[in-house]
């Protein structure tokens, strides 16, 4: 085939003539480009939410909750139970705990890193607390960056009294709360403040996620601090069971556990979860959300293809006599697609080129109104990638009708 | 003439079917995404109570010591106990109740039920005629009882049936945290969305199965839960809170006029500098008094989620209408040579206009009845996600007739610059062409 240089003057002078048509097809590309750019990024902040990392064992974890207890009772309950969910056949770990990541039953407070910080100062560091007895990080996972865990005598000594902040001196916490107290700087050994409370730390751990996470500043959402607690002491605060064991398990061991302790706990009411369950249901909300828009763009360019595809062929309709002249008079099949082609061509990229434009101010319009972020650049030749795609890929149909159109046409008179 | 140009439509239409397939396709697709959306917008900014919202206030006072403050800071969105309960007795509103939410766990008196854990509300009497809450059976308890913190419960029309299978259960006992509590009343089907009068427990949270008097709830030690803020030497724990420096309670009042709630403005500002003279406050008064949707407007209840939603929606919708006017524009002009016989025969320019418009809204009606079903789908998906306000999303009578008016008003739309364009053929030309 003889290839000649795509002639831009024909189909333009042919658009001119077609000016309101050729308009809502650019119009429509546009529409479609900007929705489409900002839908798609929407997702992915989405997609990057629900999967938001934090370093414990997601996998083999089930927990159980105890509601109704007496919480004078705990010192002596919490062991019996504890040693009965160890008992459970697959349970390689089991630890009680205050709160678990996403879980959102969040105790939150601030601290600082000088001695005469009170609550109330400004320049405090809020951090979600999470209270943990024996045996706790092995049964999460946690991964200790730096320095140790609690040992026995701390475990064993720490208790609440009047204030809801435990009667310690020890604190582990997250590489990113670390940072955030102390930027730059090694944590361990280095004390926090809420007066008359003061906490040494003596391990840093991975990040692990608070009960709430923060989608806007993911930095802030791995704030979390774990202190030892004792059973004894525990005023009711150790409400989480955590139990760990092999992925494949976890579904059995939730339902014995969550058996197991009502039989143990008559009066009370057991509750079994996996973490799974836990992360997935956090993030339902987002989940169903992301969808809803994958189902939004999928359907707008399906009409969009559509309506391309049936402005084409109406023009295809009105053109088959100046298409048999074109062929009478030497133009091949290749030549007519390529006419229809280019046409498609130039309508979609004047389409993307407003479509961009639309797409990045809608971005504006939404990061000061909504919480949303900047879309990154990418997004808008991507946006245009996809149109250009598509139009190609619908115009390809009507296209070829016209390439079939015979060179008898010209002669005849409809 | 109408039903002529009808018949006309529907010829016309026939003969294409793939392209009016087209189009009626891309009408309900955008109307039913946009409405899907819409729906839940408007359940969830809906008015919890219509009839009375106007006349319901949710005052704020700030008690809070100097410590960290600031002239321009909102007042606290709860009250502490001491303000509470002196708002309370000062009877200042028409009704007034003060209230927090908490869960109980219920023994029921049948060995086959295990014992379970109810949401419940701690409130004061003026609760019921306040907030106008329908029941099934019985009547709410009086503010004797909440004086003598009686053992009485009211208990949902829900929880009715799944203890009493429905039956009228007043004069019955019910055991809760081991004390028994005499029910007086079920509440018949009552779950005001958003959950206004406590955003703590969830915008569009279920609502309680129990409701029980404030005082009695204090002095058996219920579970309570919700937010508290504290300051100062903030408190020693659950049982001390009545002396708290913490605020955790939630109060509203009913005031039938303007002028009273001028009046209450008033008050609570008078109340402040009374506070702040004995010493007890010490921040200059600082009130607030929003009525119902002030407040929830104030909290930003409705979710940016489903803001964003409705607004990509109707990016969805506007797509789905360009390509329509695209499809008809299209239909309309291949028509020219037809247009063209109707005008040398005399048909006006109006009536050849008028006649397009009827097709337009031909398409319309159907692309509505296509939108509406699709609507119902899309509503039915949101029903099966787990969010709290999902079991809310139902097309009410005056979504469906707005999806109706928005689908044949887009198309007669849509309808508008085709029908212009087709109207200008030159019957002359058209005519030899052929």
């Amino acid at each position: 085939m003889e290839i000649r240089p795509i002639e831009f003057r024909p189909i333009l002078a042919s658009l001119r003539k077609h000016r309101i048509p050729a308009m809502l097809i650019v119009l429509e590309i546009a529409l479609a480009c900007a929705v489409l750019c900002n839908a798609v990024f929407m997702i992915s902040q989405r997609v990057n939410d629900i999967h938001l990392p934090s370093a414990i064992d997601e996998q083999g974890l089930v927990s159980a909750t105890l509601r109704g207890t007496d919480d004078k009772l705990v010192g002596s309950d919490i062991p019996r139970n504890l040693a009965a969910l160890r008992g459970i056949v697959g349970v390689q770990q089991a630890a009680i705990t205050s709160s678990l990541p996403l879980s959102h039953n969040n105790w939150g407070w601030s601290f600082g890193t000088s001695p005469d910080s009170a609550l109330a100062n400004r320049k405090n560091i809020n951090v979600s607390l999470y209270f943990i007895g024996e045996g706790g990080d092995k049964t999460l996972g946690l991964h200790m960056l730096q320095g140790r865990f609690f040992n026995a005598d701390e475990l064993a000594d720490s208790k609440f009294d009047t204030a809801p902040l435990p009667e310690t001196h020890v604190v582990v916490m997250t590489r990113s709360a670390a940072e955030n107290f102390w930027p730059g700087q090694a944590a361990l050994g280095k004390t926090i403040y809420s007066k008359p409370y003061y906490y040494t730390v003596v391990g840093v751990v991975d990040d692990v996620l608070r009960p709430n996470v923060y989608t806007q500043n993911t930095r802030k959402s791995y704030d979390a601090v774990y202190f030892p607690m004792s059973a004894a002491g525990s005023k009711g605060a150790l409400s989480y069971y955590i139990l760990r064991g092999a992925p494949q398990d976890r579904d059995r061991i939730m339902r014995e556990a969550e058996q197991k302790l009502a039989d143990l706990n008559p009066g009370a009411v057991a509750k079994g979860q996996t973490y799974a369950d836990i992360r997935e249901k956090y993030f339902a909300d987002m989940s169903s959300m992301a969808w809803m828009l994958v189902l939004v763009c999928v359907v707008m360019l399906a009409v969009t293809a559509f309506g391309i595809v049936g402005l084409t062929s109406f023009w295809v309709g009105q053109r088959r006599r100046q298409i048999g002249i074109r062929r009478a008079v030497g133009a091949t099949r290749g030549h007519i697609m390529q006419y229809f082609q280019t046409e498609n061509l130039l309508l979609t990229t004047a389409g993307v080129v407003v479509g961009m434009g639309l797409a990045f101010g809608i971005n504006i319009y939404l990061m000061q109104h909504y919480e949303m972020s900047r879309m990154p650049w990418y997004y808008l030749p991507g946006g245009a990638l996809a149109l250009w795609l598509l139009g190609q890929a619908s115009v390809f149909g009507p296209a070829q009708k016209a390439a079939s159109v015979p060179p008898v046409v010209a002669t005849r008179s409809v | 003439m109408f039903s002529y140009y009808l018949d006309l439509a529907l010829r016309s239409l026939r003969r294409n079917k793939a392209l009016t397939a087209l189009m009626v396709v891309a009408i309900a697709l955008g109307i039913g995404a946009s409405m899907t959306t819409l729906t839940v917008l408007h359940v969830l900014s809906g008015d919890p109570l219509p009839e009375k919202s106007s006349k319901l206030f949710y005052p704020q006072i700030d008690p809070q010591d100097m410590d960290g403050y600031k002239p321009q800071d909102d007042p606290p969105a709860q009250v502490t106990w001491l303000d509470g309960i002196a708002l309370l007795h000062a009877k200042r509103g028409d009704h007034q109740a003060l209230m927090t939410g908490g869960a109980v766990p219920v023994q029921p008196a049948q060995s086959s039920i295990e014992p379970f854990f109810e949401d419940a509300r701690y409130t004061t009497a003026d609760f019921f005629p306040m907030f106008d809450v329908p029941l099934l059976f019985g009547r709410p308890w009086t503010s004797a009882d909440d004086d003598s913190h009686a053992r009485v419960v009211l208990i949902s029309r829900k929880l009715n049936d799944k203890l009493f299978q429905g039956h009228d259960s007043t004069g019955q006992t019910l055991r809760m945290e081991d004390a028994a509590f005499r029910i007086i009343g079920v509440l018949d089907g009552w779950r005001p969305s958003p959950h206004f009068y406590d955003l703590n427990s969830g915008n569009y949270s279920e609502d309680e199965g129990v409701f029980v008097p404030l005082t009695t709830a204090r002095e058996l030690k219920f579970g309570r839960s919700g937010s508290m803020d504290c300051w100062g030497k903030g408190s020693g724990g659950e049982d001390d809170l009545e002396a708290a420096s913490c605020v955790w309670l939630q109060f509203w009042v009913e005031l039938d006029s303007p002028a009273k709630a001028a009046a209450y403005k008033e008050y609570l500002l008078h109340y402040s500098q009374e506070q702040k003279t004995l010493g007890r406050f010490q921040r200059p008064p600082n009130v607030r008094l929003p009525d119902l949707m002030g407040w929830l407007d104030y909290n930003k209840v409705v979710p940016g989620d489903v803001r964003l939603q409705a607004w990509l929606a109707f990016g969805f919708l506007l797509v789905c209408l360009v390509n329509t006017v695209g499809l008809m524009l299209a239909k309309f002009l291949r028509r020219s040579s037809e247009l063209g016989v109707r005008r040398a025969l005399g048909a006006s320019k109006r009536a050849v206009f008028a006649q397009l418009l009827v097709e337009a809204g031909t398409i319309g009606l159907a692309g509505g009845i296509g939108g509406l079903l699709l609507a119902f789908v899309g509503l039915w998906l949101v029903r099966m996600q787990p969010s709290d306000y999902a079991s809310l999303a139902r097309l009410d009578l005056p979504m469906l007739l707005a999806t109706f008016l928005l689908a044949i008003g887009a198309s007669l739309l849509a309808g508008l610059l085709p029908a212009w364009r087709a109207c200008q053929v030159t019957p002359a030309l058209q005519l030899k062409s052929n």
